[in-house]
C-alpha cells in the first residue's frame, strides 16, 4: 500500500475538512479544487461515492470557501484528479472505516462482518437499522487522515469508470448557474476603467463631462485605479463604454523596468560525446501571444461588513488570492473570506483574480453594500494576463545510421507563471494601478516539481545519446503574461515534434518509424502506434500536393498523460484541419465522457490557437480588441475527431485537460508542412504566415 | 419623461417602465430576474445573449427595449415549457453537450428558432446557425451531436 500522503492531505490532515455527514442523506465533500468547466466536481463525487458505497447522486460537493475548505492551492496543471481525487479517496476510506467501527461498538459485534451500501450499515449483508448519518456523531472528525486505511480495489468500483452526467450543468443551461448570476440584495454594479498599458498614469478624469452625460454615476479614484459604480448596471456599463471620452492616460518615462530573472537553466541528459553528424538542422520555432478568451467576462462580487471582507470569485486559487487581497488592502488574511463561484470556461490564469481585487477595492470604499464587477469584452481579451510569446530553437544532427546524434534545444520565453503571490509578488492588475512599485521585481520559471513553465516539455521523450536543453526567461516586454493551459508545452512539443519530422526527412525515414527508433517509453510507443493505426498512417497523399497527414506525440510534463495525434489538413489559401485521430493513455479513467470532453476540447482549442490565434502587439502595448480582431475556431471549421483511450484501470489516473495541446499543434504543423512541401515554423499558421513561408521558400 | 413598454415574456404579459434604450439583456437579468441569458460581448459577436423575439433569434445585448412594444420574447427559462425546447434540453443532456456551459443557453435559443422554421434542418443549416456562436471550451462536437439528435427526434415525429 502506498503510504505517501498527497500534499493536500499533508496540508489539511483533518478528516472533517474533507467529509461531513451533517445533512441526512447527503455525503458532503469539500475539495480545495474548483470547477472550471472541466467537470472535476463530477469526477470527485464519483470517487467519494465508490469509497462510501453510495450513489454519486447522494454526494454533494460544497463550494470552495477559505473559511471551510481544505487549502489545495491552485486548480491547475492537470493535478485535480491525481491529488484531490487521491486525497478524497483516502479520506472517504478512513471515514468508512471509522463509521463501521462506530457501528461495531453500537451493535456489540466485530467490524469484520460489517459493511455499508447505499448509506445503510449491513451486518453479514443484512440491514442493521443503522446508517452513515446516524453514526456520524460517534466519529471523531478531527482525526488526521493517515492514508493507512485500505482504499477499495479497482474491481470494486462502480461509479468510477462510468460516464456519470455532470452534476453542475442543469442550472448552467437554463438557470442561474454562474457567478454572473448571483443576486445579492442591494447590489451595486461597478466597472473598472483599466490602464490602457502597464503603469499608465491616469492624468485626468473629466468628472464634469461624465456627470453631464451619465448623471448619478459614482466615481471612485485611487491613484491610477478608476472605477464607476451605481445601482443600475446598464447605466454603469454605458458610462464605462465611453471611458475614452472622459479619461486621459499618459506614459511616465522611466517608471517601467523589466523584472530581473535568473540566468539560463541548463538540463543535460545523456553523457555521450556527440558523434559526427551526416546532416542536421539549426532552426527556431515560435508562438505569438495567445488570449485566454473566455466566453464569459471575468466577474467578482465583494462585500465589506463589520471589518470583514467577503469576496466571490471564479479564481483558480482562492487561498493565494485571499492572501494577496488582504496584503494589498492592509487587512489580516483572517479578515478576508473568498468563496468560489462558477465562472465561464477557464483555461489558466485569466482575469478572474484581477476582477476579485477590483471588487474588493470598491467594496472597501462602499462598506455594507455588495459590489459586483464585470469586465468588458475588450478587457477580457486584452487586459488579463496573456499566454506567453516564446521561441524554441533546435540544433540537431543525425549520424550515418539515421539516428539523432546530437540535440540542443533552447527556449526563450516570456514568463508563464505570474499568479497572485508567485515569487512574493501581488501579481494583480489593480494592485499596480494603486501602487506602481508593486511591479514584480524578479520573475522565475515554475520549478521542475511543478512541471516547469517555459521548461514544460522542453526535454524530448526520445532516447537521444546526448540531449541538452537550455531555458531562459525573457522579461523585456511589459506585456503581462502568465499560465495558459499547457504553458510552454504547446510550443515546446510543437518544436520537438516538428524537428523530428525535419530530421526524419533528412534521414529518409518515415516520421513514425523515425520516432519509434528513438523511443523506449512503452506507453508512448503504444499511443503513437494506436494513432497511426486509426488514421491509416502514412496515408496515400504525395507530399507537397495540398493535403497530408502529420503525426506527433508527447507525455504531458514528461510525467503525466501520453497522447499521440494524427492530423489531416488541406491547404489552399489557408490551412484547414480536416480530421484528427487521437490516441491517449491517462491510466484509470474516472469518467469516460468527462475525459473525452477534456481531450477533444483541449484538441479543438489547441487547433484554434495553432491555426488562428495571435494577439497583435504594438509598441510593447496591447491595443484593446474584440472578437472581430481575434477569431477563434468556428463550428463549421470543426474537424472530424476520433479518439481512442488505452485503458488500464490498474494504473493511477492522470489529468486529461492538458495532454492534447502540444501533440495536436505539432501534428497540424507537420501535416501542413507536408501538404505544402515546405516547413512552417511560426505559430499561428494563418494565411499571412502561409504567404510569408511561400515568399521566403 | 416616463414611458412603459408592454410585451409578452415567456407566455405572460410583462411591463417595463422607463427602460428607453436599455438593451433587453440588462432588463431580463436585472429587472426581471431571468439570469439564463448571458452577457458575452455586447457586440453581437459571440451569441451568448441570444433570445427569441417573435420567433426569431435575436441578440439581446444590443436590442433596445424601445423596439419591443408588443413583441413576444422567449428566454431559455421557458424552454422546458415547450416540446421543442424539451427535446433540445434532453438532447443536450443525453450528449452531455457543452463544457463550461456559458455559451449553451444562447445556442439553445438559436436552434429553437431554427426548428420553428425548419422541421428537420440538415447539417449545413445547423452549422450556419451555430457559426453565429462562439464556444471556447472546444465542446463543438458534443453541441453539434446534441442538435442533430434533437433534429432527428423532432423530424421523426413530424
Amino acid at each position: 500500500m502506498d503510504n505517501v500522503l498527497p500534499k493536500s492531505l499533508q496540508d489539511n490532515p483533518e478528516l472533517g475538512r474533507w467529509i461531513s455527514l451533517d445533512a441526512p442523506g447527503v455525503v458532503g465533500i469539500r475539495s480545495g479544487k474548483v470547477e472550471l468547466g472541466q467537470g472535476i466536481l463530477t469526477a470527485l463525487a464519483q470517487i467519494a461515492a465508490d469509497e462510501l458505497a453510495v450513489d454519486p447522486a447522494l454526494v454533494a460537493l460544497a463550494p470552495c470557501d477559505t473559511d471551510r475548505s481544505p487549502d489545495e492551492g491552485i486548480t491547475a496543471g492537470s493535478q485535480s484528479v491525481e491529488v484531490s481525487g487521491a486525497s478524497i479517496r483516502m479520506a472517504a476510506a478512513q471515514a468508512r472505516a471509522a463509521l463501521l467501527d462506530a457501528a461495531a461498538v453500537r451493535l456489540g459485534v466485530d467490524t469484520a462482518g460489517l459493511s455499508c451500501r447505499g448509506g445503510s450499515i449491513l451486518l453479514d449483508g443484512a440491514p442493521t437499522g443503522l446508517d452513515l448519518w446516524s453514526l456520524a456523531p460517534d466519529v471523531d472528525w478531527r482525526q488526521p487522515v493517515s492514508g493507512n486505511v485500505p482504499v477499495r480495489s479497482v474491481g470494486a468500483y462502480s461509479a468510477v469508470g462510468a460516464s456519470h452526467p455532470r452534476i453542475d450543468m442543469a442550472p448552467k443551461r437554463g438557470g442561474a448557474g454562474f457567478i454572473h448570476d448571483l443576486a445579492l440584495p442591494g447590489l451595486l454594479h461597478a466597472r473598472v476603467v483599466r490602464q490602457p498599458f502597464r503603469l499608465a498614469r491616469l492624468a485626468h478624469v473629466d468628472d464634469a463631462w461624465l456627470q453631464r452625460r451619465h448623471p448619478g454615476i459614482t466615481v471612485l479614484r485611487k491613484n491610477d485605479f478608476l472605477a464607476l459604480a451605481g445601482p443600475d448596471e446598464y447605466g454603469v456599463h454605458a458610462a464605462h463604454a465611453e471611458a475614452d471620452r472622459f479619461t486621459t492616460w499618459e506614459e511616465v518615462p522611466g517608471l517601467w523596468r523589466p523584472a530581473e530573472t535568473a540566468g539560463e537553466k541548463v538540463i543535460r541528459l545523456g553523457a555521450a560525446t556527440p558523434s559526427v553528424g551526416t546532416g542536421g538542422i539549426d532552426v527556431r520555432y515560435s508562438r505569438a501571444h495567445v488570449a485566454h478568451a473566455s466566453i464569459g467576462p471575468s466577474c467578482a462580487l465583494a462585500r465589506f461588513d463589520a471589518g470583514r471582507l467577503t469576496v466571490w470569485s471564479h479564481s483558480q486559487g482562492i487561498f493565494p488570492l485571499r492572501a494577496q487581497i488582504a496584503g494589498c488592502l492592509g487587512l489580516q488574511p483572517s479578515a478576508v473570506r473568498v468563496i468560489h463561484a462558477h465562472g465561464a470556461g477557464c483555461y489558466g490564469h485569466n482575469g478572474a483574480d484581477d476582477a476579485a481585487l477590483d471588487a474588493a477595492i470598491v467594496a472597501l470604499e462602499l462598506p455594507g453594500r455588495p459590489v459586483r464587477i464585470m469586465w468588458s469584452r475588450e478587457d477580457e481579451l486584452s487586459r488579463g494576463p496573456l499566454g506567453a510569446a516564446m521561441s524554441t530553437g533546435i540544433e540537431a544532427g543525425i549520424d550515418a545510421a539515421g539516428r539523432v546524434a546530437s540535440w540542443r534545444l533552447s527556449v526563450l520565453s516570456e514568463p508563464h507563471a505570474q499568479r497572485p503571490g508567485f515569487g512574493g509578488h501581488v501579481n494583480l492588475s489593480s494592485a499596480e494601478a494603486l501602487d506602481s512599485t508593486r511591479l514584480p521585481g524578479k520573475v522565475e520559471d515554475l520549478p521542475d516539481a511543478a512541471g516547469g513553465g517555459a521548461a514544460r516539455n522542453a526535454v524530448a521523450i526520445y532516447d537521444f545519446p546526448d540531449q541538452q536543453v537550455t531555458v531562459r526567461l525573457d522579461t523585456r516586454s511589459r506585456i503581462r503574461t502568465s499560465s495558459l493551459r499547457s504553458l510552454g508545452a504547446h510550443l515546446n512539443v510543437f518544436a520537438i515534434e516538428s524537428a523530428m519530422d525535419e530530421l526524419a526527412d533528412l534521414a529518409g525515414a518515415d516520421p513514425l518509424d523515425f520516432r519509434l527508433r528513438h523511443l523506449k517509453d512503452e506507453r508512448c510507443r503504444a499511443v503513437l502506434q494506436g494513432a497511426a493505426e486509426m488514421s491509416g498512417w502514412p496515408g496515400s497523399q504525395p507530399a507537397g500536393e495540398g493535403r497530408a497527414l502529420g503525426i506527433a506525440a508527447a507525455r504531458y510534463k514528461n510525467k503525466g498523460a501520453w497522447l499521440a495525434a494524427v492530423a489531416e489538413v488541406s491547404v489552399d489559401e489557408e490551412v484547414r484541419l480536416e480530421r484528427l485521430w487521437l490516441c491517449v493513455d491517462v491510466g484509470l479513467v474516472i469518467n469516460p465522457q468527462g475525459a473525452l470532453s477534456q481531450i477533444e476540447g483541449g484538441a479543438i482549442q489547441a487547433a484554434s490557437w495553432t491555426l488562428k490565434e495571435e494577439v497583435k502587439v504594438e509598441d510593447d502595448r496591447v491595443p484593446a480588441f474584440d472578437w472581430s480582431a481575434y477569431p477563434i475556431l468556428k463550428f463549421s471549421e470543426l474537424p472530424e475527431i476520433e479518439t481512442r483511450f488505452i485503458v488500464d484501470p490498474t494504473r493511477p489516473p492522470l489529468g486529461a485537460g492538458e495532454a492534447s495541446q502540444g501533440p495536436v499543434a505539432a501534428a497540424i504543423g507537420n501535416a501542413a508542412s507536408r501538404a505544402l512541401g515546405l516547413r512552417m515554423r511560426d505559430l499561428p499558421l494563418t494565411r499571412e504566415r502561409l504567404v510569408e513561408a511561400l515568399m521566403s521558400a | 419623461m416616463s414611458s412603459s413598454i408592454a410585451f409578452q415574456l415567456n407566455g405572460s404579459a410583462a411591463q417595463v417602465d422607463d427602460a428607453g434604450d436599455e438593451p433587453l439583456l440588462f432588463v431580463l437579468r436585472n429587472r426581471l430576474d431571468l439570469k439564463a441569458t448571458h452577457f458575452g460581448c455586447g457586440l453581437e459577436q459571440c451569441g451568448a445573449c441570444v433570445v427569441s423575439v417573435d420567433g426569431q433569434a435575436r441578440y439581446s445585448c444590443t436590442l433596445p427595449m424601445s423596439a419591443l412594444a408588443g413583441a413576444e420574447v422567449t428566454t431559455p427559462e421557458a424552454l422546458r415549457d415547450d416540446p421543442v425546447g424539451v427535446a433540445l434540453l434532453e438532447a443536450f443532456e443525453a450528449e452531455q453537450a457543452g463544457q463550461c456551459g456559458y455559451c449553451i443557453s444562447g445556442i439553445l435559443m438559436r436552434i429553437h428558432a431554427l426548428f420553428k422554421t425548419e422541421r428537420r434542418p440538415g447539417r449545413a443549416a445547423i452549422l450556419a446557425a451555430l457559426d453565429k456562436h462562439l464556444c471556447r471550451c472546444g465542446a463543438h462536437g458534443s453541441i453539434l451531436r446534441a442538435v442533430e439528435r434533437a433534429a432527428a427526434r423532432l423530424g421523426g415525429e413530424a
